[in-house]
């Protein structure tokens, strides 16, 4: 399904998607209040912006820089060409401690490596921890959004699973309750886990550590009474230096969710004596990204999700209507490097409004991507119906003559058809909305009347 | 006219030509009575932007060279329309042979509201306009060519457009709740994705309405046009305005 | 080739321009660093007692079971360190020291010189982190200069209880971790 087919189901619920879209507008509106207490803001942007930038031009010296450092301080370090890869090399560290139930704290790599199912083929049970993710794994769900997974459920959507899954009383819809009736369940996991899995904020070149950033805490109580520690990083969550987390935790929680910081920000460097601690570097199509320079920079985003907030198609289509591991304007710059024809319609969810681009903590030019997507997927479909009329309007606008002759047949033909004809449900501009009232002449008319006599 | 006055070509996007021309009738005369003298070519037709925005931007280099053709002899390019000026300046295809010229063109076109205060240094208009007015900011206007300052970035507040009208006499300009959000028109987003379009659309006006607005005000006809088909067809009792017409109407 | 060598081969093959690693200058912060500390925690769901309050507290509240490995509340101290963190799982309160805190968001940085367990500050029912007032800083910025080069193999920063907001965006404070944090400034 196209996502403009996903969107149109998706508002069929009005009450719903209203409920959807100013949820959404809230978390942007908190960010707004929250930037606006930081006068350097546009300073830290830009600082974020060119940090990404310059790791990402060196990314090669930083990632053997990471891995010498990370080494000496005892962590594991593996490297996975794709999602494939990362994947066995998770399944053999379980196999070899013989482990047959993980805890996992969130990750959207994982979820892009499509990590639990093949855990779950093996006969592993995995026990998403993050309380969104809890959520919607008992759902058998996706995550709607990379930073709140569960945003498009309501929570008498949640009590009925938490009823079903962990025999809460029928009925009750207080987050209050199901949160804490969540809380036992997931701390009886917490104690027997003997493996956790977490994603990456940041990994540090310098140190060789790397950052884990909740609310929650579940990233610690997984990884601290587990004996086994894996962390799994895309390639590009690299920084250069310590000291450049000062920047990036000062944007990413307020980007986020307009909190000045999430309440835990864990630094990993080495194992606890006894324990063991792997570190798995994930390219997965990104040097691919990488090497097509307009699009190169996508790969600064810190999944922030502040893009998705603010999109106004995305708050009115859903997370699900993009069909890809990470939705909204990020997603719809990243996935059609990923599959062109699966994608195709992604960059054309956009009224190119910019507000993604200005919302981005480090400066991704979402929008303007978008656009260079468009011109990539029209030369890919070739000569299209649509490319052919565009053609044709092209022919039409170069000719003055042209353009005259057939600007007054479209204004003589409105005024002549008859409503059933341009109301028909078939066209797409009057199904919801009027035309304009048309005018005698146009200003060209006007103009050659009242003016070059 | 005197020689020396800087040279003005009018740029009427296509579709304001063919719908609106009170627009381009007010864009026309304000500039005239601002002290400028202008001319509107009669043989351009359109910037290319529908067809650079659907994804052929590279077979719109046609429609661009008549563009700088048109435009390269004028000192300054003004039209009534953020988005089409935004095109020409960024996203229009590099003409190689136009090369100088297209430079010209880029560096010398303004949005009107832009023109009338960076360029003639006109602080505001002065008149009378006793009207409650909500203020729609076109996205390519806003976060393009920077009319104004938006919620999403920390920078010191401004609107060009909103300048202008600032001294009027009985306006009133209200607050909205989401007071830069784009209103679905997107060019062909505005068909290829119609739900979601007409959706956003609507919200845009209600958020007028709620306010009590009598007319949406705004600098791009092509979002007043989307959001005036759908409050026609909704019945929505508010009026839709383009900044030039109450300018226009206010300074005789 | 291992994926090892065709990553770092992929990004070698693009010849890439280096572009600068931008320094990063200092920013202004806020003059009363107390009073903006104790503005930033109240925002994350902490709150800033005074030692007599904590002292009350733990009187009134009868907590069964405390660990602390502050000086200033070892008196308070009822259990063995155990040797495996899960074991912790039923502490009713820890009391930890902090090194350092940042004004602007109520972080605490706190690494294994402060940590006997690295499960503490999160298996613990309640928390409460000591801060000493002259190591308030600005920003995150001075934050990370404070910690500088330092060796620690865990280290965090701690600025809230345990919380969520996944259920409707409802705040729900003890989600996994500490359902309370409070910190003494001394």
């Amino acid at each position: 399904m196209s996502h403009p087919e996903n969107a149109t189901v998706f508002l069929k619920d009005k009450e719903r998607a209203k409920w959807h879209d100013d949820t959404l507008w809230i978390v942007r509106q908190k960010r707004d209040v929250t930037i606006h207490q930081i006068p350097e803001w546009e300073k830290l942007r830009e600082l974020a912006s060119q940090i990404k930038d310059h790791t990402l031009s060196k990314l090669d010296f930083y990632l053997e820089e990471l891995e010498k450092n990370a080494t000496a301080n005892g962590i594991k370090v593996h490297w996975a060409e794709n999602a494939e890869e990362h994947n066995k090399i998770i399944g053999k560290i379980l196999d070899e401690k013989n482990c047959k139930a993980i805890v996992k704290s969130k990750s959207i790599l994982t979820e892009e490596c499509h990590l639990n199912p093949f855990l779950e083929e093996k006969g592993i049970e995995v026990v998403d921890t993050d309380l969104g993710e809890r959520i919607i794994q008992f759902l058998k769900q996706p995550p709607s959004h990379i930073v709140m997974p569960a945003i498009h459920l309501k929570k008498s959507d949640i009590s009925d699973i938490f009823h079903e899954k962990l025999h809460t009383e029928k009925g009750n819809v207080d987050p209050v309750y199901l949160t804490h009736a969540a809380r036992l369940h997931l701390r009886e996991k917490f104690l027997q886990a003997k493996v956790a899995i977490t994603g990456v904020n940041f990994a540090i070149a310098e140190t060789g550590e790397f950052v884990v950033c909740t609310n929650e805490g579940n990233a610690d109580m997984g990884v601290h009474l587990a004996d086994t520690h894996i962390a799994c990083m895309g390639i590009e969550k690299l920084i250069p230096r310590r000291k450049d987390l000062g920047v990036f935790l000062r944007l990413l929680a307020r980007s986020a969710t307009g909190q000045s910081i999430t309440n835990y920000n864990s630094h990993f460097r080495s194992p606890s004596p006894g324990k063991e601690l792997h570190l798995i570097l994930v390219n997965n199509g990104r040097t691919k990204q990488l090497a097509r320079e307009k699009f190169r920079n996508s790969l600064k985003c810190i999944r922030c999700g502040a893009c998705m907030n603010t999109c106004p198609i995305y708050r009115r289509s859903g997370g699900f209507s993009y069909g890809s591991t990470v939705p909204g304007p990020i997603g719809s710059i990243l996935s059609p490097g990923i599959d062109l024809k699966k994608y195709s319609t992604l960059p054309f969810a956009s009224t190119l409004c910019g507000s993604c681009t200005d919302v981005c903590p480090v400066k991704i030019n979402i929008h303007e991507q978008l656009y260079e997507w468009r011109q990539e997927i029209t030369k890919a479909q070739g000569a299209s119906l649509k490319g052919l009329s565009m053609k044709l309007a092209n022919g039409i606008f170069k000719s003055p003559l042209a353009y005259k002759v057939s600007g007054k047949l479209m204004r003589a033909s409105l005024k002549t058809l008859p409503d059933s004809i341009i109301y028909n449900p078939l066209n797409a501009w009057g199904k919801g909305r009027n035309l304009p009232n048309l005018p005698e002449e146009s200003f060209k008319d006007w103009y050659k009347k009242n003016r070059n006599k | 006219m005197k020689k020396d006055v800087p040279h003005i070509g009018l740029f009427i996007p296509c579709y304001i030509d063919q719908f609106y021309p009170n627009v381009a009738i007010a864009t026309l005369e304000l500039l005239e009575k601002l002290g400028c003298k202008v001319t509107y070519p009669l043989g351009q037709t359109c910037c290319g932007q529908p067809m650079s925005n659907a994804g052929f931007e590279a077979d719109s280099e046609g429609t661009t060279s008549k563009f700088i053709s048109d435009f390269a002899k004028f000192d300054y390019i003004v039209a009534p329309s953020g988005s089409c000026v935004l095109h020409v300046k960024e996203h229009s295809p590099k003409v190689d042979k136009l090369k100088k010229n297209q430079e010209h063109v880029q560096s010398n076109i303004y949005e009107l509201s832009e023109f009338i205060t960076d360029v003639l240094k006109v602080d505001s208009i002065k008149g009378s306009f006793p009207h409650k007015i909500g203020f729609h900011a076109s996205c390519h206007g806003l976060r393009g060519l920077r009319l104004a300052s938006d919620s999403e970035r920390n920078e010191p507040p401004f609107n060009k457009t909103l300048q202008l009208m600032k001294d009027l006499e009985g306006l009133e300009v209200v607050e909205l709740t989401r007071k830069d959000e784009c209103c679905g028109f997107g060019g062909t987003f505005a068909v290829s994705e119609e739900a979601i379009s007409v959706q956003m659309g609507k919200d845009r006006i209600a958020d007028h309405v709620d306010k009590g607005v009598e007319i949406i005000v705004g600098g791009d006809m092509s979002c007043i046009m989307h959001m005036q088909g759908i409050a026609t067809r909704d019945k929505d009792n508010v009026q839709l305005m383009h900044f030039a017409e109450i300018l226009n109407q206010v300074i005789s | 080739m291992s994926s090892k060598a065709s990553i770092l081969a992929a990004i070698k093959g693009l010849n890439m321009k280096e572009k600068p690693l931008p320094e990063i200058p200092d920013f202004d912060v806020a003059p009363d660093l107390i009073e903006a500390y104790t503005h930033s925690l109240n925002g994350n769901k902490g709150t800033v007692v005074s030692k007599e309050e904590l002292e009350q507290l733990i009187a009134e509240t009868g907590f069964p079971k405390i660990y602390s490995s502050s000086p200033s509340f070892a008196t308070f101290t009822n259990c063995e360190l155990p040797q495996h963190p899960a074991d912790f799982a039923d502490l009713d309160l820890a009391i930890i020291e902090g090194q350092f805190a940042s004004a602007e968001n109520a972080a605490i940085w706190l690494d294994e010189s402060n940590l006997d367990l690295r499960a503490i500050p999160f298996i613990t029912a309640h928390l409460v982190i000591v801060i000493k007032k002259e190591n308030i800083v600005g920003n995150m910025h001075e934050a990370y200069k404070r910690i500088g080069a330092t060796k620690s193999g865990f280290g965090v920063f701690i600025a809230g209880p345990s919380k969520t907001a996944d259920i409707e965006q409802s705040l729900v404070v003890g989600a996994h971790g500490a359902m309370s944090l409070r910190v003494v400034i001394l």
